[in-house]
């Protein structure tokens, strides 16, 4: 994600402008909005709304039909992992209770550390080589519970910065 | 001469680690002063040899794999770049794999062969030969000669994609569109990922034809926000496909005019259906519409719409250079031409597998699959994705197409095929069914919104062993009620697994409860 969560009123109006002139634009604009900050703020629903001549309502409606779309921000990293039949076949049940133990954390929730959001996700398409398990824009095969775990190392290790 | 390495770049291969394998190539010959080049192709489907690397000989490409990284020293020092077969991780020439070997790729034909985003590739392999005939055409003759292939829609209705186009091509309209499912989101399906990843001219060509077919100008692809792989690469490929003049208001200097578009979805399964899809590219909730009217008739933006599955328009382009009849010689009865099968789940060698219809579910999950990953027996199979049934050995031997599975009351859906060893517990894999459908319900209709909410809790009644008897037949009438009730296929067939579940993995319900 890397995703910065500073906005402003400012910023939220330009993603919307460059993009309500697209037939049927309020996914594309929750898209670049959320691709831009993590998130899709509280504060851009009025702002959205009023651009694209819809209600809050609406707006809010689609934001909340969507498993993707966030209402607020995410760790540094978005974890999630396949909870689908073909990586059922291959042991996700068991990744599943392993990584919600190991990070102390149910779905949709973020480690104190503010590293990692575990989401589940239903399919990444990669079905022959599960469990599968997606990092921000980057998915993983054959993911046993060691190399979850070898994973939320490397997630969690930042290096260190020298002060001068 | 510097050799081409292949090594590939798809979603599965990258999952395995292959960029790291490109590097480790590049860096182990440069230390070595060997001169090559990699070329970063798609994937010939066959998952569980990526990352399959391939040299290109005097004699034809020659394959390795799995390669890991560490495995990239050793296979320089046993001769990689000669194609020398004396590693461990030889499998000589990658045509001769038996795997790839005995299939029928008419529409996988191109994979793994070419580099995705190159359109000279595409071209030096048959590509855009089906536009260019195509624009030699009338409308009317083109819709013909999808007619004349057999092609059913291949997303899972199995609806024939001609009949559709011609009630498209027969609305008069201001504005038409073809709107692409790519919302691929049934488990154990990856196929339309591969065409997307692996060879995108094919689908931008299949829906161009489709444009002139109709008389539609305007495309999208509404592409599930899971694969952020295909879109990089389904942009990049508009991108230079405009440039070289396959796509805009001049089409190849004709006059005509497509234009295209990738919209993201937002991880909802329910948007796969087509009349929601068409909702969420409105920028709307997804929720189903009533039918009719047809998309056919009233889609997109009120607008006649053919939406059409990868698959299926990624086999017209075939259609149209090929011909009708060279598609439709394969298969057998109604269902014409060939299906991808994606062998998934617990299964030894997992993969893309296309083959005319008519082969049987054995012959795919033994002689091509070689069984389980585990090792254990086999012990059911889910064919078609969550909302088709489970299907137990004695039904692996019936020929794989439409009406067979239909009469034993299951589907082909999108081909994913999802096998499960003796470990399976099917209860718990009915109440994942009724679960799955209450996360991914649109909520517009009762029985598929409160049904699946009271399917998960029956269920748990019956394997904590509360008033069994009672409960299997409440199931089994809630079942009833969903199928018959709902207004689309999520509610009216999310029952089809836990129904199958019942018939054929009875016991699974009626196990004893810790501390019996």
């Amino acid at each position: 994600m890397n995703a910065s969560p500073d906005w402003t009123p400012q910023l939220i109006q330009d993603e919307t402008d460059a993009l309500k002139h697209k037939p049927g634009a309020l996914l594309p604009i929750l898209h670049a909005l959320q691709d831009r900050l993590g998130f899709i703020p509280d504060q851009a629903v009025p702002i959205i709304a009023e651009s694209l001549g819809q209600t809050r309502a609406e707006v809010h409606g689609v934001i909340s039909f969507y498993h993707h779309f966030r209402t607020t921000p995410p760790g540094t990293h978005v974890v999630q992992i396949c909870r689908a039949e073909a990586c059922q076949a291959m042991g996700a049940r068991a990744l599943e209770a392993h990584a919600k133990a190991s990070l102390g954390i149910d779905y949709h929730q973020t480690t104190a550390d503010h590293e990692i959001t575990l989401e589940a996700v239903y399919c990444l398409g990669n079905c022959a080589c599960g469990p599968s398990v997606r990092v921000d824009d980057r998915v993983l095969g054959r993911v046993s519970p060691e190399a979850f775990d070898a994973l939320v190392d490397e997630l969690s290790t930042r290096p260190l910065e020298v002060i001068g | 001469m510097s050799v081409r390495v292949f090594v590939p770049r798809d979603t599965t291969a990258l999952s395995l680690g292959a960029d790291i394998v490109a590097e480790r190539l590049r860096r182990e010959a440069d230390s070595r002063g060997l001169e090559l080049t990699v070329v970063r192709n798609g994937s010939r489907g066959l998952a569980w040899l990526e990352p399959l690397v391939e040299v290109e000989t005097p004699a034809g490409r020659v394959a390795f794999g799995p390669v890991t990284p560490g495995d990239v020293p050793a296979l320089l020092d046993a001769g990689l770049l000669e194609g020398r077969d004396t590693h461990a991780l030889a499998l000589g020439p990658t045509e001769a794999i038996p795997y790839l070997a005995h299939q029928q790729r008419l529409t996988f034909a191109r994979i793994g062969v070419i580099e995705a985003l190159s359109i000279d590739d595409y071209r030096a392999h048959g590509g855009f030969r089906g536009l260019e005939a195509a624009l030699a055409l009338e409308p009317q003759e083109i819709v013909e000669s999808v007619k004349a292939s057999g092609l059913r829609g291949r997303g899972g209705a199995a609806f024939p994609t001609g009949i559709k186009w011609q009630t498209v091509l027969d609305t008069p309209a201001d504005k038409k569109y073809v709107v692409c499912n790519a919302d691929e989101g049934d488990s154990g399906t990856f196929a339309d990922r591969l065409v997307m990843e692996c060879d995108p001219y094919m689908l931008i060509e299949g829906m161009i034809i489709t444009g002139l077919a109709v008389g539609a100008s305007q495309g999208y692809i509404y592409l599930r926000s899971e694969y952020p792989l295909a879109k990089k690469i389904l942009d990049d490929a508009i991108t230079r496909a405009e440039a070289a003049g396959y796509l805009g208001s001049d089409l190849l200097g004709s006059g005509r005019t497509f234009q295209l578009e990738v919209r993201l979805g937002a991880g909802a399964y329910i948007c796969g259906e087509e009349t929601s899809l068409l909702e969420s590219l409105e920028g709307k909730r997804g929720l189903v519409r009533f039918k009719p009217p047809l998309p056919a008739i009233e889609g997109l933006f009120g607008r006649p719409t053919v939406v059409n599955n990868v698959l299926s328009l990624a086999a017209v382009p075939f259609i149209i250079a090929e011909g009708a009849e060279a598609y439709a010689n394969h298969g057998m009865g109604r269902s014409r031409g060939t299906l991808a099968l994606q062998l998934a789940g617990n299964v030894k060698r997992g993969g893309l597998v296309e083959l005319a219809f008519g082969t049987t579910l054995r012959t795919l999950m033994e002689d091509f699959g070689g069984g389980t990953a585990s090792g254990r027996p086999l012990r059911a199979v889910q064919v078609g994705g969550p909302l088709c049934a489970y299907l137990p050995e004695g039904q692996w031997d019936l020929p794989l197409d439409y009406e067979t599975f239909a009469e034993i009351g299951a589907g082909i859906g999108h081909g994913g095929v999802v096998m499960f060893d003796d470990s399976v517990d099917m209860a718990e894999q009915a109440r994942f069914s009724m679960e799955f459908c209450k996360v991914e319900s649109c909520g517009k209709c009762t029985p598929c919104r409160i049904g699946s909410t009271r399917g998960v809790e029956v269920i748990d009644r019956i394997r904590a062993g509360e008033n069994r008897d009672a409960n299997l037949e409440l199931l089994g009438e809630l079942c009833e009620t969903m199928e018959d009730g709902s207004l689309c296929a999520m509610g009216g067939m999310t029952p089809f697994p836990v129904q199958s579940a019942l018939t054929h993995f009875l016991a699974d319900f009626q196990r004893p409860v810790d501390g019996d």
